[in-house]
Formats: C-alpha cells, structure tokens, sequence
C-alpha cells in the first residue's frame, strides 16, 4: 500500500502545481481579453448607463484595483468554494455547472462507455486476422473518423438521424413543452442516444486502432506461439490469451481520453444544442460570462485529471504484477535459484 | 535436496573418464548400456524427417518478390526411448525444425519434404489433433507462458471438470516438486528452476511420446541446467522419444543418445553420442569434428569463416568454403546423403 500512497501523494502535488498554473494562466488571459465585463453584465442596456454609474460599479467590483490584488482576491474566493455568479443564467457558478455537469456526465459516460466496448471488440477482431478483410475495413473505418472533424460528423449524424430518418429528436434534453415533472426516462434517453453515439464513434477509433496494435503483439508473442503448440485452440487462444494483455492498455487509454471526450463534448453539444457543460463552456466564452468560463476550465482540468489518474490506478489495481509488487511479493523468489 | 537430484550427482561421481562435463556423459552411457541390455538393436522409430526444406516467400524492394530457404535438406530420425540432440549454431534452423513439426510455422512458410509420426505422414490436420496431447513442446524460457494468467491454467491438462484438471495438474507439479500454490503463481513470481520444471510439467501432463524441447537451458545456472537435462534423460527412459535442440554440443552429449548435426539448414551428420570421443576420429563430418575440437576441453580450436545466411548458400557442399578438405568436386557438386558406421553423413570424402 506504501506504493500506492506514495504514487498517489505525487500526483496531489501534480494537481496541485497544475492548478496553481492554470489560475494564474486563465486570469492572465482573462484580464488581458478584450471583454468588458461591465458591459457583459449590463448587456443590451449598456447605452443606458452613464459614465458616472460605471465608474461606480467598476469601484464596487474592484476592477481598478492592482491585478494581484483581484488575482488573491479571486484565489481566496475560489478557495472558500465562491466562484461567483454566471452572468448569463444569473445563478451561482458552482450550481449551473454542477447541474450542467449530470447532464453532460450521463453524455460522456455513455459515449464513453460505448466506444470503450464497441473499439476494444473491433479491435481485437481485427487484430486476431491482421491483415484479413475485417482488418482492413476496421482499419479503413477507424483512420476515416479519426481525421473527421467532430462537429462535421455530428452535423452528418443530425442530419441523416434527426432530419431524413427523423428517428432521433432534432436537439436538447428533453422534448420542448412539456412540464419537466412529465418528461419520463425514455424522452432522456431517447434525446441522448443520437449525441452519445457520435461522441462514442470519435472515441472508438483511438481505442480500436490501439487494441489492434496490442493484440496483433500479442498474436505475434512467444506465449500464442507456445499456446498453439500447447494444442491450444485458435478461439481460445483468442479469447483467453490475448484479452487480457490487450486490455490493460487499452483500458488505460480509455482512461487517458477523457480530455477528448470533455473536448469532443464541447462540440456535440453544440452541434445538438444538448444542455450540458460544453455548451454552457461555449456560451461562456461567447457572451463574456467570465465566472462561469473560469469556472468550466477549472472543473475541465479537474475531470480531465481525475481521468488520468484512474488510468494510473487501473495499472496499480488491475496488473497482477504491479498489484503483488506493492505487497511485496515480486521478489519472494530469487530469480535463477534452483528451489 | 531429494532423491532424484542425488541420484544424478551420485553418477557424476562415479565415472570420471570423460574428458567432457564427465557426470552427464556417464548418466547417458549408463542409460545407454542399460537399454541395449533391455532391448537389444531394436529400434522403433517415431519421428521421421526426410528431405525436410522450409523457404519463405518475401517481398524485398516493392513488389519484387525473393524466396529464402532457411531449411534445405534436413533429416533426422527420432527413435523411442532415445534422446536425439539437434546440435547446430544459431541459424542453422534448429527451431524451425521444432515449429514445422508442431505446424506452428508462420503462414507464408512453403515446406515441402516428409515429417512421418508413428509411421504415418504428420499431416496438418493429425498434428493439429496430436500437439498439446502426444507431441509437445518445452520452450526455452519462462517468456513462452502467459505473463498475465496464472500458471496452474497454463499446463493443457484435459479432464472432464474442473476438479479432474486440478487434480492432474497437481500430480504432474508434484512429480517435479512444484511447491503447492504454484498454481495460483503468475509466471514473474517463478524462479528460473522452477520455470523450466514448469514447462517440463506442461509438456508431460497429457502422456506426451514425442517431446521436442528447444534450447530448455539458456540463463540457468549449472544445477540448474543439471536438473532440466535430468529430467529429459528420465522421460526418455520412461519409453518417450525426446529431441533435444541445443548450441551447447557439450550439455547435449551428456544426455543424448544421438546427435544430428545441422548447418545452414541442412543435416551433415548424425553420430552416435559416443562418437565423440578422443580426437573426433570417430565422426563422420570436418564440421562435426571442428565443433568437437572447439570445445574448451579439446583445444579450443576454432575454425575461421561463419555459417552462410540462407539466401547465399554455395552451390556444391554447404561447409565448403570452410572446408580444409575441400576440393573441387565439393565445390560443385552437392554431396549426398550416405550410411556410415551407425550414422550418416553428407560428406564426399568422409570415410
């Protein structure tokens, strides 16, 4: 366990440079931005304001004060759990992202989920026939929507789903009109399933593409070789044997995506006008909603982490190697000895 | 440590005429003299390679295609109860010979030749059927077992349920003194001594007649490699037929009964383990007797030139170029294959 602890800690300090980084990175960017946040929060009535009342505001906010003191001043806050008010939906920061954040969670996980099944299983069928057709077309297949703009597929998949199969609704959540107290499971997941799927298929690409190239390893290793001269069938071999060595990476790599998966988000979203944290990231950014865009980039960097971190404790956990290393056990036998 | 080592080290002890690593030469002429005692000249023949060659098909430079033959001209006989070592340096096809006999060569392989099993034609179909069960295998290193499944699930025992599989699984873990748990062990956590005892076991556990074990010694110390060659010699003596492939002339005569030379992919001699002896008078080919003298034992004398790669075989005799008694005809004419004093050669001026 003294392994694990110790791997752990590095990555709090990890997170924690990270994080010091980003806060000075993003208020830079930030202060340094042509937006007005007078003018963001004041909007359209913007003409109605007089020199005078801007003055003041800018004297109650703060914003002549020196750049570090707003920089502590908004550290501190941030720390106490304060991260301001979204300008737009005129809430706490902290509360439309946390409600942003469900919905756009029940988006990546099934995506996530789905191109984690879909890419390790078309990986490993292309894999076990390197160079058979179904290589091929699962190659073919993988390389075209890895080169394929995210928001370009979704507008593909908008169109032939929603507008000529008009299988799928055109956009968000739930169906428009309808008391949210009457929106049952199937209008949510009827709504999910078409921005599910095309976030999943950018996913599946990476995770078939690197499956295939650990199972043709495999394929191709000393213990499949031994295997078949063990009698072994092919179908074993191919359902016992090489499984578990192409997955651990694989599963790690699924682990290490979720940085594509809150970017690819960010555009599905917006290509579905699904409610979730990419769009609010987006409409943020548009209409100068300073709180609520740093906020996204916060909480994005802590999801992202939070992903890379579980693709370190897959290995710590899941590799029998590692696992028994950690109790101490790898070096019970002397190598070379004859017991 | 137990009876069966000591057994071994007793007949170290006990003869120490030979020049050579003296107590696996005696376990062998010991084995040798018992068996001609118990049956005298009969010999029954499992495995049988004739007039092996393996190419294969390779695309060098765009689509020019070019065909290299690692394997030409290969023959070996592999009789019950005998160890029949397969001495040749790297290269020279010695594993080849094992994957084509278990028909786990690569896809593009073109074999052509006869490879017999009990009097029949191993065929791809009868090989499939026959590996893992009668055939098996005993590679090098303890890299040929999966390194993420335990190794009791490893050993091809068959059985009709789970229990029936343990419980064979256990004896033949048993008979090679497996500490009980190593079942649950993943490869990483086995010493070298017990890695190899455990792809002995796997190569054993289904009442193997044929075993074909590449190179079992590499990395092991001297006890070590002691014990895994004991444990060949004892399943041969059992009335199994076991090939030994080997670089190290000197481990593989200490158990074997025979010995094929192999060079550039091709057989030049097959000698009976006690041909080597003295100067090497009593061997059939120069090569034979160039390894026997490079030995540190027996001068250390090591001939210059290397093994042709296989695609740039000289025309005529293999060894020629290397050859002190070479003379015209060997560089032109392929020497055939011919019976002499209990062995055979390809030599033309062998006599």
């Amino acid at each position: 366990m003294k392994n694990a602890l110790r791997i752990f800690a590095g990555r709090a300090l990890r997170l924690a440079t990270l994080l010091v980084a980003l806060v000075l990175f993003s208020f830079l960017l930030v202060s340094r931005s042509p937006i007005d946040p007078v003018r963001a929060y004041v909007g359209a009535d913007m003409n109605l304001v007089s020199p005078e009342q801007r003055q003041q505001i800018e004297e109650y906010w703060g914003l002549n004060d020196p750049a570090t003191t707003r920089l502590l001043r908004w550290c501190s806050a941030i720390l106490r759990g304060d991260f301001g008010t979204s300008m737009i939906y005129r809430r706490p920061v902290l509360e439309v992202i946390g409600e942003r954040f469900l919905a756009s969670l029940l988006l990546m996980m099934t995506a996530w989920a789905l191109s984690g099944v879909i890419g390790m299983a078309l990986g490993l069928l292309a894999g076990a026939r390197s160079g058979g057709a179904l290589d091929r077309g699962v190659r073919w297949y993988c390389f075209t929507i890895a080169s394929t703009p995210a928001f370009w597929l979704a507008i593909l998949m908008l169109m032939l789903f929603s507008v000529w199969l008009g299988w799928a609704p055109i956009g968000l959540a739930v169906p428009a009109g309808v008391e949210a107290s009457r929106v049952s499971i199937f209008d949510r997941l009827h709504h999910l399933i078409l921005p599910a799927f095309t976030l999943s298929m950018l996913g599946v690409a990476n995770i078939a593409l690197f499956t295939r190239q650990k199972v043709v390893e495999a394929m191709n290793s000393e213990y499949v070789l031994f295997a078949r001269a063990k009698g072994e069938s092919e179908r074993y071999i191919i359902l016992r044997h090489v499984p578990r060595n192409a997955a651990l990476p694989a599963i790690t790599l699924l682990f290490a995506s979720f940085s594509e998966l809150f970017g690819g988000s960010v555009l599905v979203e917006t290509v579905f006008t699904y409610p979730g944290l990419g769009q609010a990231t987006v409409q943020s950014a548009l209409r100068g909603d300073v709180p609520l865009l740093l906020g996204t980039v916060i909480f994005g960097a802590l999801f992202v982490f939070a992903g890379n971190l579980m693709a370190d404790a897959v290995y710590l956990f899941i590799d029998p190697r590692i696992r028994e290393a950690k109790r101490g056990k790898a070096r019970e036998v002397p190598h070379g000895s004859l017991a | 440590m137990d009876g069966e080592k000591e057994s071994l080290m007793e007949r170290v002890v006990m003869v120490e005429e030979d020049v050579m690593l003296p107590g696996m030469n005696a376990a062998s002429e010991e084995a040798a003299r018992s068996e001609e005692d118990l049956f005298p000249d009969v010999r029954e023949t499992l495995l049988e390679v004739k007039d092996l060659a393996i190419s294969f098909v390779q695309y060098s430079k765009g689509l020019r295609q070019r065909t290299v033959s690692p394997i030409v001209d290969l023959n070996l006989i592999v009789d019950v109860g005998e160890v029949v070592a397969v001495v040749g340096e790297s290269g020279s096809g010695k594993s080849l010979l094992a994957h084509s006999i278990l028909g786990i060569l690569p896809s593009n392989a073109r074999v052509t030749g006869e490879i017999n099993y009990d009097g029949r034609a191993l065929t791809p179909e009868r090989v499939k059927e026959l590996r893992g069960r009668e055939i098996t295998f005993v590679p090098q290193s303890v890299q040929f077992l999966n390194p993420l499944m335990r190794v009791g699930a490893q050993i091809p025992a068959k059985g009709k349920d789970k229990r029936e599989r343990k419980k064979k699984v256990r004896s033949v873990f048993e008979r090679y003194r497996l500490p009980a748990g190593t079942e649950k062990k993943f490869p990483y956590q086995l010493s070298g001594g017990m890695a190899r005892r455990v792809l002995v076991a796997s190569a054993t556990v289904g009442g193997a007649r044929l075993i074909v074990a590449d190179e079992p010694t590499p990395g092991l110390d001297e006890a070590a490699i002691r014990e895994a060659l004991g444990h060949l010699r004892e399943l041969a003596d059992e009335g199994r037929a076991v090939m030994l492939i080997s670089h190290d002339l000197e481990q593989a005569l200490g158990i074997s009964d025979r010995v094929a030379v192999f060079y550039a992919g091709t057989t030049l001699e097959e000698a009976r383990a006690d041909d080597f002896n003295g100067d090497g008078c009593d061997l059939r080919h120069p090569y034979t007797r160039a390894l026997w003298k490079a030995l540190p034992s027996n001068g250390f004398l090591a001939i210059p030139g290397n093994q042709p790669t296989p695609d740039n075989l000289p025309p005529g005799c293999l060894f020629s170029p290397r050859c002190q008694m070479a003379t015209e005809e060997c560089f032109s004419v392929k020497p055939h294959k011919r019976d002499l004093r209990g062995g055979w050669v390809r030599c033309h001026h062998a006599a």
